[in-house]
């Protein structure tokens, strides 16, 4: 890549804005070319600035087009929108996005999520389905804590090691907000992943 | 910010004006609203609770970073202080935790009755350990600090025991918040579910407080008469 990503940032709160915008700096390929405290003049500045993808904070999107970001952006269909991530939004917002970067991810992982947005690349859900959801392996570990098994039987029986048993318990409680045990067989049991007999 | 905390000669209106929780910690103390124009420090002296102790609470429970210095927590500033955790836990369990369980039960009565039960059995556990630990204190704890108050042989059984089984049981209420956030089935009283879920942070708030006291007040003051004596 010879040219530099040109990012347009929208974010209100200057601290965080500064912040990222340090942080894209340290990066090579990337560099942010405006910086935004609303959506008033954006498509001019889009249209200005020519950006290769735009990070918003969706707090600054109006609510009631919160949810049609995508017709928001209709006359840029190339370009990816990355929201920026504070708070918890819900899963149908997200969806609108191309990318969603969260507040507490680190260089790297803002770095990965960036690289990984080459301007072509549409929309899935696979890559909000990484931001929130279970993965399939960390549903395989909720079972088993559900069912009652410790670390170390965990470990056994899907044959990895104890470390990673607990990094994915880790993320578990990160994604679910659940940190009892109870707490996850009740989780398990709504969702159809276990049922009474398998306690 | 010390001048901003609650001090005796405040009207005892204004503390409740101030902070509106607070109106849930004057019974644990005896004290029922219709104080009139009366000072804190002459509701307090009407129902004989100990000012110090009640201010103590009141700005603990108000001001997020407040805890008294250890030169505050002695003997004669803490009178008191027994009946009123106690009375706390009486509270939570006689009056906050059954409405929380009266509302549930409707919630989960209109889920699928497997649903229901899950969700009605993970409480009744919540509700059992809050008990257990309630029931600890009180037989276990507290009579060894009345006992190192009146100067007694206590047996070899020291505070520090206790905090590490101090549980937390917090963690499950926040986990049953996530529960009904997330992962109940979204038609089901959605009314009921907002309610039930202002009562359960209402209570995650006041218990939380409760802890701190225990942790911050109670505990190093009973470290310090271990030590020192009373």
């Amino acid at each position: 890549m010879s040219r530099k990503q040109r990012i347009l940032l929208v974010e209100n709160a200057t601290i965080v804005a500064e912040g990222l915008q340090a942080i894209i700096a340290t990066m090579q390929g990337f560099e942010v070319v405006d910086t935004e405290e609303n959506m008033e003049w954006i498509f001019e500045r889009i249209t200005v600035f020519k950006p290769d993808i735009i990070i918003i904070n969706p707090s600054v999107i109006d609510f009631s087009r919160r949810m049609n970001v995508k017709i928001l952006f209709q006359n840029f269909p190339q370009l990816p929108v990355v929201a920026l991530l504070h708070n918890h939004y819900e899963r149908q917002l997200l969806k609108q996005f191309h990318e969603c970067i969260d507040i507490e991810d680190d260089k790297k992982k803002i770095e990965q999520k960036l690289r990984a947005l080459s301007p072509q690349k549409a929309p899935n859900d696979e890559a909000l389905t990484s931001c929130y959801e279970l993965s399939a392996r960390e549903t395989d570990i909720l079972i088993e804590v559900a069912k009652g098994l410790i670390n170390k039987e965990i470990a056994n029986k899907l044959n990895i090691s104890i470390h990673t048993v607990i990094s994915h318990r880790k993320n578990i409680i990160k994604k679910t907000g659940i940190k009892s045990v109870a707490g996850l067989t009740v989780y398990a049991l709504l969702n159809n992943l276990i049922d009474e007999n398998d306690m | 910010m010390t001048s901003t905390l609650f001090t005796a000669k405040m009207k005892m209106a204004d503390l409740i004006l101030a902070n509106h929780n607070l109106v849930l910690i004057l019974p644990r103390f005896g004290i029922e609203l219709g104080f009139g124009e009366k000072s804190i420090e002459e509701v307090c002296a009407t129902h004989q609770v100990s000012l110090p102790f009640f201010l103590t609470v009141c700005n603990i429970y108000a001001y997020d970073d407040y805890f008294p210095t250890p030169e505050q927590i002695t003997f004669n500033n803490l009178q008191g202080m027994l009946p009123y955790l106690a009375a706390s836990h009486h509270h939570y369990l006689r009056e906050r935790i059954p409405h929380i369980e009266h509302h549930l039960q409707k919630i989960a009565e209109s889920c699928a009755p497997r649903q229901g039960a899950i969700l009605m059995r993970f409480f009744t556990e919540y509700k059992d350990e809050v008990a257990k630990h309630f029931n600890y204190e009180e037989e276990v704890v507290f009579p060894y600090i009345e006992g190192l108050w009146a100067g007694k042989d206590v047996d070899n059984y020291v505070i520090h025991q206790y905090k590490e089984t101090h549980s937390n049981v917090e963690e499950k209420l926040e986990d049953l918040t996530n529960i009904i956030i997330k992962y109940l089935p979204s038609n089901v009283l959605p009314n009921e579910k907002a309610s039930v879920l202002f009562d359960i942070f209402r209570l995650a708030t006041d218990l939380n407080k409760h802890e701190l006291i225990e942790e911050k007040v109670l505990i190093p003051y009973v470290i310090s008469i271990e030590k020192h004596g009373v």
